[in-house]
């Protein structure tokens, strides 16, 4: 107990027991549903149970129901603001056990969207750490440019949030000329508002007081409870999917890994912010490489697999192989090899994994997500032991906990 | 010098013999099974062996063949070795009448929630557990609802008409 | 391949010092310094244009709705300007996302502790009827534990359809009658509800 004060105080009085504090479900500072009972000592922190659950959907339950186009809508609801991550990563995972390659374009084209879903998530992040911090200004004047990221993917899937972006092997529709317009409006104006958004951060004398200190963890600890993403790096351990198994043609960019050292929440700050100026620097290079490409290589958007690509509807209606293509996919009932696959892409918290059992039906026998925010939660006891209140809550939005993919 | 799914699987052998079986590798990925009993004596030596060090466990969640009898669900590990870049995927089987399998918590710390929730899907019972209790469901619940038994819809839900979805059975 | 398209082609230019605008009064009978209207009118009135929301934000819908509180499609201009993040000292409760069953009854709680009069809004296709989710963990609709006043479907709905929704209830709260809340009507809908 804290000595100073409770020196002269009788055995047994009040001030000397500690606190039962319920940071519950529903609360101004947990982005999202879950619950951390709090044991306290006056302001400090003596330990934290947590309940999560509150959002519990059952996608994987869903996932057995549904053939696998239809699964897409479900992968958009794990980490709903970087939803094209998690619906390309599970079309790679579908082409991995269907066997199905993509064109050169197809991959360049899911870069640039899986890059700007990590900006728009590094955002949300970023200036959630700021208003939990106090400053406000940040979260209001960023979200501008998050509309922009939003107006990009309307262009090409139609939905602003849940995107359900793609189809297996590749795109529906071929990049709209406003779409790149769009894109190139972005990518002009976006780098003066990253700049001044850290000119408003980094530096900042309350900012640093605040965040630096808060909940570290070192490399090892964080490996054995399972981190992954810009929590990991931020502790010091430079793992990232995008580098140490490429997909999607990650292979052909020149981008680097930033990586902290203490693991605490300025780090993760830093790593994050630093990232959003990699991946600004990789659509810029995957922009440029699709404009490069000329002729028939120019339009292709999804890779030829009639099995399980639909035809284009002028087809259907003229071409009896197309019509039963059509038929066979809408049904479900497209030849599904039996086997299990694992495959796994860097989300914007972390190794977002797919494990994914076919048993040759219409529908996955089991499919199963794995998580980052789930696993690396369960560090959140030993990162606030011993620190104040308000550094719990700076803690939990540092480590971007979105409610989705800690329950799903 | 690279690992080879090769060379793990000789080590494994050398040190397991006959009890580590069933070596595959769909779609790359080396997968083994052994007995549920070994479970953690595998895990520890793939952890500390100079050449192996699968010192990252990614995954642990179980799967339900309700038609393999004596041997239903299965418990996966996915571990990466992450200085080689060399993943594999290790499977014990038990009885669903008896799912009991030794917690991997000492070991991993990941393994902790990640148990509670396949505990709370499946049922197994993992012993060692500091603390197996519903994650992810309400704790009042009695059953395992992720076995092929259970259906996925609230069967007391009154405003859906499970013959609009093709699924017979009709509310009046 | 498609015909050049612009979008934004002319801006109109931003009307700083221009139309602010007011509230007009209700119809009354205006005097040498006195106007008479309906008691109801003016706190109708009074109500709609500021009404205080909490956002009960559990999943996507809840980045939709930060999207509209933001300065793009402002909030605050419907007088929601503080989003009174406790039951107490709020107005309408806005729902937004999947509520399953073991967060029902942190909801009906919240519900609760709210002070009349309260208006419930449910945002989003899983706060209406449980959305894409038919499954066994999720509450079909939160209409199966409070009343709801206005629902707003959209998976998630646009920011614009989130503001629609919140001009429907400024409807329902202007013109809503000063005895309703101790009505037998509302004590018979809430008990339906098991609330006291």
């Amino acid at each position: 107990m804290s000595d100073v004060q409770n020196i002269l105080l009788p055995e047994g009085s009040i001030e000397k027991q500690s606190t039962t504090l319920n940071l519950g479900p529903t609360h101004p500072a947990t982005h999202g549903v879950f619950q951390n009972i709090l044991e306290m000592d006056g302001e400090r922190i003596l330990s934290s149970e947590s309940t999560v659950g509150y959002i519990h959907r059952a996608f994987e339950k869903l996932a057995e129901r549904r053939p696998l186009y239809q699964v897409t809508p479900i992968t958009d609801r794990l980490n709903y603001c970087s939803s094209p991550i998690n619906n390309i990563g599970w079309h790679l995972t579908c082409e991995k056990l269907l066997g199905i390659k993509t064109p050169k374009r197809v991959d360049y084209l899911r870069v640039i969207i899986m890059e700007l879903a990590r900006i728009s998530d590094h955002l949300i992040c970023n200036s959630i750490v700021g208003v939990d911090t106090g400053a406000f200004t940040g979260f209001v004047y960023v979200m501008e440019y998050r509309e922009l990221i939003y107006e990009i993917y309307e262009e090409i899937c139609g939905s602003r949030l849940t995107t359900n972006i793609g189809r297996i092997g590749g795109f529906e529709r071929n990049f709209t000329l406003v779409a790149w317009q769009k894109l190139e409006k972005f990518l002009k104006e976006y780098p003066r508002v990253l700049k001044e958004f850290e000119n408003l951060f980094t530096r900042n004398r309350i900012f640093i007081d605040r965040t630096k200190g808060c909940g570290p963890i070192s490399g090892e600890r964080a490996l054995n409870y399972g981190f992954t993403g810009p929590n990991l790096r931020a502790a010091g351990v430079d793992y990232d999917v995008r580098v140490h198994t490429p997909y999607s043609s990650y292979e052909d960019f020149n981008f680097t890994v930033p990586v902290g050292s203490t693991g605490d929440t300025y780090d993760r700050y830093l790593v994050r912010n630093e990232e959003m100026w990699q991946s600004l620097s990789i659509i810029e290079q995957a922009y440029q490489k699709i404009q490069d490409m000329k002729g028939a290589e120019a339009e292709v958007y999804h890779a030829n697999v009639p099995e399980y690509y639909l035809p284009e509807k002028k087809d259907v209606y003229t071409s009896m192989e197309a019509l039963i293509w059509h038929f066979k996919i809408i049904m479900g009932e497209v030849e599904m090899p039996k086997g299990e696959v694992y495959n796994s892409v860097e989300g914007a918290n972390g190794e977002l994994g797919y494990y994914f059992i076919s048993d040759g039906g219409r529908t996955p026998y089991r499919l199963h997500f794995r998580r980052p925010c789930f696993i690396y939660y369960q560090a959140f006891e030993e990162l606030v032991k011993g620190s104040m209140l308000s550094d719990a809550i700076v803690v939990m939005s540092s480590l971007n906990l979105i409610a989705g993919e800690l329950d799903a | 010098m690279s690992l080879t799914n090769e060379q793990i699987q000789t080590r494994l052998t050398e040190k397991f013999g006959e009890q580590v079986s069933a070596f595959s590798a769909p779609y790359g990925m080396l997968t083994f099974e052994a007995p549920k009993e070994l479970n953690l004596k595998v895990l520890q030596f793939l952890y500390d062996d100079e050449t192996l060090r699968f010192q990252f466990l990614t995954d642990l969640q179980a799967v339900h063949y309700p038609d393999n009898k004596g041997k239903e669900l299965a418990v996966v590990y996915h571990l990466h070795n992450l200085v080689d870049n060399v993943r594999i995927r290790f499977k014990v089987f038990t009885d669903i009448n008896t799912p009991d399998i030794f917690t991997a918590t000492q070991l991993y710390s990941s393994a902790n929630w990640m148990e509670r929730e396949t505990y709370d899907f499946f049922g197994v019972n993992f012993l060692g557990h500091p603390n197996l209790k519903r994650i992810l469901n309400v704790d009042e619940m009695d059953y395992f609802p992720m076995r092929k038994e259970f259906p996925l819809e609230d069967q007391t839900r009154v405003d859906k008409d499970d013959e609009m979805f093709g699924r017979g059975g009709s509310v009046n | 391949m498609s015909r050049p398209v612009q979008f934004n082609i002319t801006p109109k230019p931003v009307d700083y010092n221009g139309h602010i605008s007011v509230v007009d009064a209700p119809e009354g009978h205006m005097g040498e310094g006195f106007f008479a209207t309906k008691l109801s009118e003016v706190v109708g009135l009074a109500r709609k244009n500021s009404i205080w929301p909490l956002p009960f934000a559990t999943s996507c819908c809840g980045i939709e709705f930060m999207a509209t509180a933001a300065a793009h499609y402002d909030l605050g201009r419907f007088g929601s300007e503080r989003m009174a993040f406790t039951p107490r000292q709020c107005d309408l409760i806005m729902v937004m996302g999947t509520i399953s069953k073991k967060m029902g009854p942190v909801l009906k709680q919240v519900y609760l502790q709210m002070a009349e009069p309260r208006w419930v809004m449910a945002v989003g296709a899983c706060a209406s009827s449980g959305g894409i989710f038919d499954t066994y963990s999720v509450l079909q609709g939160i209409d199966q534990v409070i009343p709801v006043d206005v629902y707003v479907p959209g998976c998630p709905p646009r920011p614009e359809a989130i503001l629609d929704g919140l001009m429907k209830v400024q409807e329902l709260v202007g013109q809503e009658s000063l005895r309703r809340r101790n009505s037998d009507h509302y004590q018979k809908l809430l008990d339906s509800y098991g609330i006291q």
